[in-house]
């Protein structure tokens, strides 16, 4: 065990995993010789040289668009796109080929692809650079969308999703890159792509986030000091979706909270909400809360901490909840 | 002031011209007398299939359907110039190709019936599906090219694609990384003066497609694309030299679709009989069947042999993909992960 914080772990299965499957390479603008922007692929250029760290053009298309020909010819690209905004060129090849791949050959190509998304705000970047879209990718048939939140998950959802035989989206929470250390084993494990974790039992409120906004309701709990007994789930992966660890909570808590950092209409949140309504709701107590972005741009710097989800207004959508 | 003219000529490389003589001895192939009945007898055969298929159309047997007519010896010449080992990459308009590569047809016509099966087995050809979105195909070949070159495998990927395609980014990024990293890929471009309504001069200010290769920084050739001696030899140089490890080519085959661009649209709406009248005089199947004459190795009785022997050969074909059970509507929750999410398999048994 060594404690390191996500950039590092992500790095390091990115290097087992290089080292594992000599069919795994890394693509993206920058990854090689600078690291990446977010310094995560830092040192695998030196060890792996040109061929297996690629410096591309700047295009996000053709990154995404080429690395779908390398894995149907039998590569395993990891790609990665430097922020969120810069992404939504891609999605007509993720919905278009990569997620419609298996199906328009009928099973006879598939896309082992990984693309890798610095997500979300709340480290004063430029504008386009924050955003929260895992809507638009969990929306793709075809596609798994994972969403971690530390520096251990992220390692051993990592590895899952390069070893997976279908195209993955992984978002990366870039705000938690460099904000906490974690115990991680240095030896190599998965965390299966289909499980949510109960990182906290509880029996009175059900609370789910994803991403970096599992760190915020963490703490945003701590300040409520054990007032109430809080089970906390985090997904972890966003689809396939582990309903069943969402439903058993809420049926036993009957009342909950969602927290995205997306706007609200359409969010994935909304899904969840759904979710609950079709497999629990006679357990409910109280109608669920949504705790999430505006539906307006995300903001830049200056007022973005106004528009991310924060511990005030999770915990009011809690005694909302708490209190009905 | 530095002169800012950019207009570059690239010569028209022809063998075969319209009347069906050789005009250019030195690049004609080596080819056997069987070798050219054979493209003969596939162009004839991809014709037979095209008309087919709009007659099918129009009685509602099929669907939409974009027609080849006119871009077989674009097609024809091409697809066997390439290896059993090399892949291509096909936008919607490359029945030719497919049936020259060994696709079955009633398999072809299944799948412009709407029954996705038709594009199964496209791995024992090295083949990719037919692609719709207009030029999102071409990337993929410059990536299953690349692979091919990570891996040690000697293959080369050809990609098709009209003259509308080489309008998107996709054809520029893909065309990009390809020099970029030298990948052996080979870029067939048939341009075939019309997208949907939009003439090719509407498409881009450059004057040919071709010299957009001198930007990328790869070999680029312009041919005739209704001559299939010389579109034979020019994507057979190219593969070659993609396999040898000297990068990429850009091809511009130079034809004309004869047909509506599908069977959504009427193109007396947008270009005059005159043009298409024009064109039909350049028949790459009539030219052929000059040059073959003339060799002394067509007659009558050959012609009717070889149209009679497609028409059976079609007929057969639609017989076969009509006799075919319907898929099971089942079928839409198969192949879309390697394992079933647990989502998909719930709503697969509420359907049942």
């Amino acid at each position: 065990m060594t404690r390191m914080n996500l950039v590092q772990a992500i790095n390091l299965a990115l290097k087992q995993e290089m080292e594992r499957d000599s069919t795994v390479v890394l693509m993206g603008e920058d990854v090689g010789k600078d690291g990446g922007v977010f310094r995560v692929t830092e040192g695998l250029w030196q060890q792996f040289g040109d061929s297996r760290v690629i410096d591309t053009p700047l295009a996000e298309v053709g990154i995404i668009s080429v690395a779908i020909g390398m894995a149907i010819a039998g590569m395993k690209p990891v790609t990665e796109v430097q922020f969120d905004g810069f992404s939504l060129p891609m999605l007509d090849q993720l919905y278009n080929h990569a997620g419609r791949m298996r199906k328009r050959s009928q099973g006879k190509y598939h896309v082992p692809l990984v693309l890798r998304i610095p997500h979300g705000g709340g480290i004063r970047a430029l504008e386009h650079h924050s955003e929260s879209l895992e809507t638009f990718f969990t929306h793709i048939p075809g596609i798994k969308v994972v969403a971690p939140s530390g520096p251990y998950n992220a390692k051993g959802l990592l590895v899952s999703s390069i070893r997976d035989p279908d195209p993955v989206v992984f978002l990366e929470p870039k705000r938690v890159y460099r904000a906490i250390k974690e115990e991680v084993p240095e030896e190599e494990y998965e965390i299966p792509l289909n499980k949510a974790e109960v990182v906290q039992e509880g029996s009175d409120i059900t609370v789910i986030a994803w991403g970096a906004m599992q760190k915020i309701v963490r703490e945003a709990i701590e300040q409520l000091n054990g007032k109430y007994s809080i089970e906390i789930i985090d997904l972890l992966t966003l689809y396939p979706l582990d309903r069943n660890t969402v439903i058993d909570s809420v049926k036993k808590t009957g009342r909950c909270v969602v927290v995205q950092e997306a706007p609200r209409t359409c969010g994935y949140g909304a899904e969840l909400i759904a979710t609950i309504n079709e497999k629990a709701l006679l357990s409910l107590e109280a109608p669920v809360q949504r705790v999430t972005g505006y539906d307006v741009p995300m903001p830049l710097p200056k007022l973005e901490n106004y528009y991310i989800p924060d511990a005030t207004r999770i915990n009011k959508a809690i005694e909302t909840v708490m209190s009905f | 002031m530095p002169k800012n003219d950019i207009r570059i000529n690239f010569e028209l490389f022809q063998i075969l011209n319209e009347d069906g003589r050789i005009v250019n001895t030195r690049d004609m192939p080596q080819l056997k007398n069987d070798d050219i009945k054979r493209m003969y007898e596939l162009m004839v055969l991809a014709r037979v299939f095209d008309d087919t298929a709009l007659k099918l159309q129009r009685e509602g047997r099929l669907l939409t359907y974009a027609s080849l007519q006119g871009q077989e010896a674009s097609q024809i010449g091409s697809a066997i110039a390439l290896q059993k080992e090399d892949w291509f990459v096909p936008s919607y308009r490359e029945n030719g190709v497919f049936i020259a590569r060994g696709h079955p047809m009633d398999m072809l016509y299944q799948y412009w019936a709407g029954d996705e099966r038709g594009m199964d087995k496209l791995d024992s050809i090295n083949g990719l599906p037919v692609a719709i979105p207009v030029g999102s195909q071409i990337p993929h070949a410059v990536g299953i090219a690349w692979a091919n070159k990570l891996l040690g495998k000697r293959s080369v990927a050809a990609v098709y694609f009209g003259d509308g395609a080489t309008s998107k980014g996709d054809f520029h990024e893909g065309v990009n990384f390809a020099g970029v990293f030298q990948v052996p890929c080979v870029f067939i471009c048939q341009n075939n003066q019309w997208a949907i309504s939009v003439s090719r001069k509407k498409q881009t200010a450059s004057e040919t497609i071709v010299q957009k290769a001198i930007a990328y920084g790869i070999e680029g050739v312009l041919v005739d694309g209704n001559d299939v001696f010389a579109v034979f030899k020019v994507v057979r140089d190219a593969v070659e030299r993609a396999r040898s490890g000297k990068g990429p080519t850009l091809i511009e085959c130079y034809t004309y679709r004869m047909q509506n661009h599908t069977t959504a649209d009427d193109w007396k709406k947008y270009r005059s009989e005159e043009e298409v009248e024009r064109w039909k005089q350049k028949d790459p199947i009539e030219r052929l069947k000059k040059y073959m004459e003339s060799e002394g190795i067509w007659d009558e009785n050959y012609e009717k042999m070889v149209w009679d022997d497609a028409r059976t050969q079609v007929s057969e074909a639609t017989r076969k993909f009509e006799s075919v059970e319907p898929p099971s509507p089942l079928d839409m929750f198969k192949d879309v992960y390697g394992k079933l999410p647990p989502e998909i398999e719930e709503q697969r048994k509420d359907f049942e």
